[in-house]
């Protein structure tokens, strides 16, 4: 059941949440050279950070997906790179908003987390496209796994050269994680775990979505008797539950 | 390098410049997460209006079953749940 | 496994030599590239920065021209199958696969090094051929695999020819770092030091990671 824990998760994630944010604005002090604008670091930097763990993840999913051949890893590995892609897509965009309040442009090329969360995203982007273009759901699901192992040790790999080209050139503009004092800190810790919730939630959300879905499926071929076919499923990008490993079958229920 | 001479000149950018950058990203992430409700709410509402179709699928199952096999209304009724 | 790598390479290169569908075309590519580049910049001759940047934006377009084309007559002549059917190990496509594309870089670079010289770059190469050689050998290490690999996953979908560049681009991004920001020192008429040990460590990472990868992952890609 994917749906089991979603709603304390849910709670756990509000409340998370709100803390967060009071401590953002009522707590965390002013900081000395960007001032107010400075709190989009607890808004930016945790979706960044969240969203790279995300790729890693997925690209794990991926591997148990190889490993154990069970579709359910892949559904896994999908929403996770599906969520990271959108927490990568706020990244980006609370960066640009950044840079413009800081720097009066709304892109800037010496800023190496920005850049290389860009090259990411465009590489992830052709995740569900790659998916859409292969009809068959099992291999679909192989190809997306290898190409999520691919991303996944790409994301490190990238951030390391994006690191090093730029670094002797500007002094990086959004300001570092390091040498944080302690309010500020703590803040930061804070939102770090509200925004790991919310996309626990989020996934969880998803997955239990979808898992409802197919199990409607399964029942409606079920009730329309031993006759009918299962209905053709065209071309679709999205992991297929519905295969005979996971047809739920009676007394069953767990996943 | 002229760290001095921003803090300087503007110690603490006020709050009608800045802050409508720093609103202005707090409600992209808001708004993002909306989005993702609202979508999910349409993809709760087809999984309702499927339900229900299946449910009248049963039930007209259920009712053409009873009439040719009135003997075996009470197995039928029993397993219908 | 060798043996098995040393059939299907001189197949590889055979099926090329007789056909020639890959390497001219590539080639041919790179030289007018940077014909439209001299247009597009309106110089005549280009330094550094800039020199490399326009070296390596070309052999990267030109190198992902060859590996769309790697796996194609095998997709759409049953070469996967046949090779399936052989009681061999599948590595061994990988590692012949890497190693054409290696020889087609090699070939393509032997066209376009010089012909760049010939055309755009204001600075002698004379000195910095060594260093450059090097560059290029690492770099292309990386480009073989990540070639090899993407062009084993687009073959198989419906619009390879797209798919194949989207994925390859981003994937090859550090190698454009760090083969750019290496050779432009040497690209400069006053060239004083070699590349920084960073850039090549860099792409010797980045191929140590991504063939380990691709070795790990291939097989999952061929099956059927």
């Amino acid at each position: 059941m994917y749906g089991r824990g979603l709603r304390s998760l849910s709670i756990l994630t509000v409340a998370a949440m709100a803390l967060a944010l009071s401590l953002v604005f009522f707590y965390a002090p002013l900081e000395a050279e960007q001032g107010f604008l400075q709190k989009i670091f607890y808004l930016h930097v945790p979706l960044a950070i969240i969203a790279l763990c995300g790729f890693v993840l997925g690209g794990l999913l991926a591997v148990m997906h190889l490993r154990t051949r069970d579709s359910r890893w892949d559904m896994r590995s999908y929403v996770v790179i599906h969520m990271s892609l959108i927490f990568a897509v706020g990244t980006l965009i609370t960066g640009s908003i950044w840079a413009k309040g800081s720097w009066g442009h709304w892109w800037v090329w010496n800023e190496p987390t920005l850049v290389s969360f860009l090259i990411v995203f465009l590489l992830y982007a052709t995740y569900q496209p790659l998916r859409f273009a292969i009809e068959d759901p099992e291999r679909q699901a192989r190809y997306a796994s290898v190409f999520a192992i691919t991303a996944g040790a790409f994301v490190p790999m990238n951030f390391l050269a994006v690191r090093l080209s730029s670094a002797y050139l500007h002094p990086r503009v959004l300001g570092s994680t390091s040498n944080l004092p302690g309010s500020m800190a703590l803040t930061f810790l804070v939102s770090l775990i509200a925004m790991a919730l919310l996309f626990a939630t989020m996934c969880k959300y998803e997955l239990t979505a979808k898992h409802t879905r197919a199990q409607v499926r399964a029942l409606r071929r079920l009730l329309s008797g031993e006759d009918g076919a299962p209905a053709p499923r065209g071309r679709s990008a999205v992991p297929s539950t519905s295969g005979p490993m996971t047809t739920p079958a009676a007394g069953r229920t767990s996943l | 390098m002229n760290a001095a001479l921003i803090v300087a000149e503007a110690p603490a950018l006020p709050l009608n410049t800045a802050g409508k950058y720093v609103a202005g990203a707090y409600i992209v992430v808001f708004v993002i997460v909306l989005i993702y409700v609202a979508i999910m709410g349409i993809r709760l509402s087809h999984i309702e209006r499927d339900l229900g179709e299946l449910l009248e699928i049963k039930k007209a199952a259920d009712a053409a079953e009873e009439k040719p096999l009135p003997t075996l209304a009470s197995t039928t009724g029993a397993q219908s749940t | 496994m060798k043996r098995t790598v040393g059939a299907l390479l001189r197949k590889e290169l055979l099926v090329e030599l007789r056909t020639l569908e890959s390497v001219p075309g590539m080639s041919l590519f790179a030289v007018t590239t940077f014909v439209v580049f001299h247009f597009a910049l309106n110089k005549s001759s280009v330094e550094g920065d800039l020199a490399a940047g326009i070296l390596w934006v070309t052999l990267l377009f030109a190198a992902i021209l060859g590996a769309n084309r790697l796996f194609v007559a095998d997709a759409d002549q049953g070469g996967f199958d046949g090779f399936l059917l052989a009681p061999v190990d599948r590595s061994a496509m990988l590692a012949a696969k890497v190693i054409t594309m290696l020889a087609y870089l090699v070939v393509l670079e032997l066209v376009a090094v010089p012909a760049f010289a010939l055309l755009l770059l204001g600075a002698p190469l004379g000195p910095a051929l060594g260093n450059l050689v090097v560059t290029l050998a690492l770099a292309d290490i990386g480009i073989a695999v990540i070639g090899t690999l993407v062009g084993a996953m687009a073959v198989q979908t419906r619009a390879r020819d797209l798919l194949g560049p989207l994925l390859a681009l981003p994937l090859l991004v550090p190698i454009v770092i760090g083969g750019a920001r290496a050779t432009a020192p040497l690209l400069v008429a006053t060239h004083s030091s070699g590349p920084a040990a960073r850039w090549l460590l860099t792409l010797g990472l980045y191929d140590l990671v991504f063939g380990l990868i691709a070795y790990a992952l291939f097989d999952f890609l061929l099956e059927d």
